[in-house]
C-alpha cells in the first residue's frame, strides 16, 4: 500500500520533482493514474473472489482468469494444428487417387472440430457486424427522412418512442419464429441461428442512429438552408452538399451508440439463439460446469469488454476520417 | 415614368402565432434603380431583415409583391444573391471551393476552366485569392464575409441583398469592407440592398438611405437622398459638420 501512496504523490506533486522531470511528469498522471485503478481493482478483485465459493468451486481470481486466457490459447493452437493435419491427409489421398485414375476429381470436405474460443469471438464480430450494417442502411436515411420532413417525423416519433426501450430478449422469440417460418431453404447461406442474432441485433441498432440522424438533420443552421435555396441546388445536391456534411457528426454519434448497444445486445441474443460466438461461449461454459467454467466465462466477459471498446475507438477514427471539423473535440 | 428595377408594391406579411396572426410588415412601397446603393436602417426587430427576406424570396408576402425586372419575385434565386450576416459560408468546403459551388450550381454550360477562372476572378475582387485552400475556420471574420461577398458576386446577381454584412466585425476590418464594396460597387455597377445598424456606413455607401419605424407593423418611415458625390472618401467626410452631427445623434 506504502508503494501505491508514493506513485500518487509523484503524480500530484510537481515540485517534488526537477525540472528534468518536468516532461516526463506531464505526461506520467496520464500513464500511471489508469495504471494504479487497475491495480486497485485487481487487489479488491483478488481479495473478494477468495471469499466467494460456489458450487462451482471458488470464484475466480485475477490468477485463474489468466491462466484459463492461456489455456484458451493453447486449445486454439491445438485445434488448427489438427485442422492442418486434417486438410494434409485429405490432400495426399486425393492425389493418390488422382495418380490412379485422372478422370477423379478431388472433394475437400471440411473440417468439422468444435470452434474454439477465437472463432467464435469472430463469429460474433461477423454477426455484429452484419447486425449493424442492416440497421444502419436502413436507419440513416429513414433518420433524414424524419429530419428532413416534420410530417415524417411526426408520423414515425411514436414508433420510435414505442420500440426503442423493448428488450432484444423480448424479440428474440419472434425473430426466431419468423425466421424459422420465412428463411426456407435447402442449402441456406447463413446458419437461421446467425440470421435471428444479426436481425435482433439490427432491431435494437436501428433507434439511437435513427434518433441522433433525424435530430443532426434537423438541426442544420438554417443559413445554409437558405445559402441552398438562393443556389437553388437540386434536392440531390441539397442532400450531398449540405445535409450529409453537416450532420455527419450526430449521425456518428448515433452510429457509435447503437454498435455499443448491438454489441451488448449480441451476446444475450447468441446465448439464447445458439449461434456460435462469444454469448454461445459463455452459455455452453455455464452449462458445463466444470471448475474452471467460471474462469474461462471471466476471459470472455473481458474480452467482450475489450472487443466493445475497440469498436468503439475504431468508429471514432472513421469519424474523424469522415468529417470535417478536425478540431472538434471527439470522445 | 418609366418602371423601375425592382419595385416593391404594398407589401406586408403575418407571422402565425398561438395568439393569431402577427403583423410584422404593412404597406413597404419601394423603386429602386439599376445600380443604386439602398441602405435599410432601423431598430433591431423592426423588420429590415424581413423586408429583404422577402425580396431574397426567403419569406412569402402575405399582401402585395416584389417585382423584380417586370417578373413577379416568389422563390429564391442567385439572380437575388444574399450576404448573410454571419457569413454561411459551408464550413466543410474550402473558400475557392465555397465559391465553386455558387458557380457550378447557378452558370451551368460552363467549361471547367472558366468555371475555374471566374471563381477565382471574384476571389481577386474581394483580395483573397491568397487563401483558396483555407477553410472558414481557418480565416479571420473579415476574411469569411470578404468570400460571402465573392460567392454572392459570382452569382452575377441583378440586385445584391446585404443583411448586416459588416456587423460581426471589428471597426479596422470593417472600414476595409466598407472600402472594397465601393470599389467593387463602382466597377460592377450592381444594384444592392444593405441592412445596417451603422449611421456612418449607410451614409458612406448609399445613394438612398431607408429608415423604417418600429414594429409592429413596420413600414417605411422617411427616405434620405444622400447626395454625396462618388468615389467618396471616408476622411473627407467626416470634416463634413452636417455628417457628423448624424453621427453624434446615433
Amino acid at each position: 500500500m506504502s508503494k501505491t501512496t508514493n506513485i500518487l504523490n509523484l503524480g500530484t506533486s510537481p515540485s517534488s520533482l526537477g525540472g528534468m522531470f518536468g516532461k516526463v511528469y506531464q505526461s506520467a498522471p496520464a500513464i500511471l493514474l489508469p495504471i494504479i485503478g487497475l491495480l486497485l481493482f485487481l487487489a479488491v478483485w483478488n481479495g473478494v473472489a477468495k471469499t466467494i465459493d460456489t458450487s462451482l468451486g471458488q470464484f475466480p481470481g485475477p490468477a485463474q482468469v489468466f491462466e484459463q486466457a492461456g489455456a484458451l490459447i493453447g486449445e486454439h493452437s491445438a485445434q488448427r494444428e489438427k485442422a492442418e493435419a486434417f486438410y494434409e491427409r485429405q490432400h495426399a489421398r486425393n492425389e493418390a487417387r488422382m495418380a490412379q485414375d485422372p478422370t477423379y476429381v478431388p472433394r475437400i470436405r471440411e473440417f468439422t472440430g468444435a470452434p474454439t474460443f477465437f472463432d467464435q469471438i469472430w463469429t460474433s464480430l461477423y454477426t455484429v457486424s452484419v447486425g449493424f450494417l442492416i440497421a444502419s442502411i436502413v436507419a440513416v436515411p429513414m433518420g433524414i427522412i424524419c429530419g428532413l420532413s416534420k410530417s415524417a417525423y411526426t408520423a414515425i416519433n411514436p414508433l420510435i418512442q414505442l420500440f426503442k426501450p423493448v428488450s432484444p430478449l423480448a424479440w428474440l422469440p419472434l425473430v426466431t419464429m419468423v425466421v424459422s417460418a420465412l428463411y426456407v431453404s435447402d442449402d441456406p447461406m447463413f446458419s437461421k441461428s446467425f440470421v435471428t442474432s444479426a436481425v435482433t441485433v439490427s432491431l435494437c441498432c436501428l433507434w439511437p442512429t435513427l434518433i441522433n440522424t433525424a435530430v443532426g438533420v434537423s438541426a442544420i443552421d438554417s443559413d445554409l438552408i437558405n445559402v441552398s435555396k438562393v443556389l437553388r441546388l437540386t434536392p440531390m445536391s441539397h442532400l450531398t452538399k449540405i445535409v450529409l456534411p453537416s450532420s455527419i457528426p450526430m449521425i456518428f454519434t448515433g452510429l457509435r451508440l447503437s454498435l455499443g448497444i448491438g454489441w451488448m445486445v449480441l451476446i444475450a441474443a447468441e446465448m439464447l439463439a445458439q449461434n456460435p460466438g462469444l454469448g454461445k461461449f459463455v452459455w455452453d461454459e455455464f452449462q458445463n460446469g466444470s471448475s474452471e467454467s467460471l474462469a474461462r466465462i471471466m476471459v470472455a466477459v473481458l474480452t467482450i469488454g475489450a472487443i466493445g471498446f475497440v469498436l468503439d475507438r475504431l468508429m471514432l477514427l472513421i469519424q474523424r476520417k469522415v468529417s470535417w471539423d478536425k478540431n472538434s473535440v471527439l470522445r | 415614368m418609366q418602371s423601375k428595377h425592382l419595385e416593391l408594391a404594398q407589401v406586408g406579411i403575418d407571422f402565425p402565432t398561438p395568439k393569431g396572426p402577427f403583423t410584422a410588415l404593412t404597406d413597404v412601397n419601394l423603386k429602386i434603380d439599376k445600380g443604386e446603393f439602398v441602405s435599410l436602417i432601423g431598430h433591431s426587430g423592426c423588420g429590415k431583415s424581413t423586408v429583404l427576406n422577402i425580396i431574397a424570396g426567403l419569406h412569402q408576402a402575405t399582401t402585395g409583391g416584389v417585382i423584380l425586372d417586370g417578373a413577379e419575385v416568389r422563390t429564391p434565386g442567385p439572380e437575388r444573391a444574399v450576404v448573410f450576416q454571419n457569413h454561411s459560408l459551408l464550413p466543410w468546403l474550402s473558400v475557392y471551393k465555397n465559391v465553386e459551388l455558387a458557380v457550378k450550381h447557378t452558370m451551368r454550360g460552363k467549361s471547367k476552366k472558366e468555371i475555374r477562372e471566374w471563381v477565382l476572378h471574384n476571389l481577386e475582387l474581394v483580395h483573397m485569392t491568397h487563401a483558396l485552400d483555407k477553410l472558414p475556420s481557418e480565416i479571420s471574420g473579415g476574411m469569411k464575409q470578404r468570400v460571402g461577398i465573392a460567392r454572392a458576386l459570382a452569382m452575377e446577381p441583378k440586385v445584391l441583398l446585404m443583411d448586416e454584412p459588416f456587423g460581426a466585425l471589428d471597426a479596422l476590418t470593417r472600414a476595409h469592407l466598407q472600402d472594397s464594396l465601393m470599389e467593387i460597387h463602382a466597377d460592377l455597377g450592381n444594384t444592392v440592398i444593405m441592412i445596417t445598424h451603422d449611421v456612418d456606413e449607410a451614409v458612406l455607401l448609399s445613394d438612398r438611405i431607408v429608415m423604417m419605424n418600429n414594429g409592429p407593423a413596420a413600414t417605411i418611415g422617411e427616405i434620405l437622398n444622400v447626395e454625396l458625390p462618388r468615389p467618396r472618401h471616408r476622411l473627407e467626410l467626416a470634416d463634413i459638420p452636417t455628417i457628423t452631427i448624424t453621427d453624434t445623434k446615433c
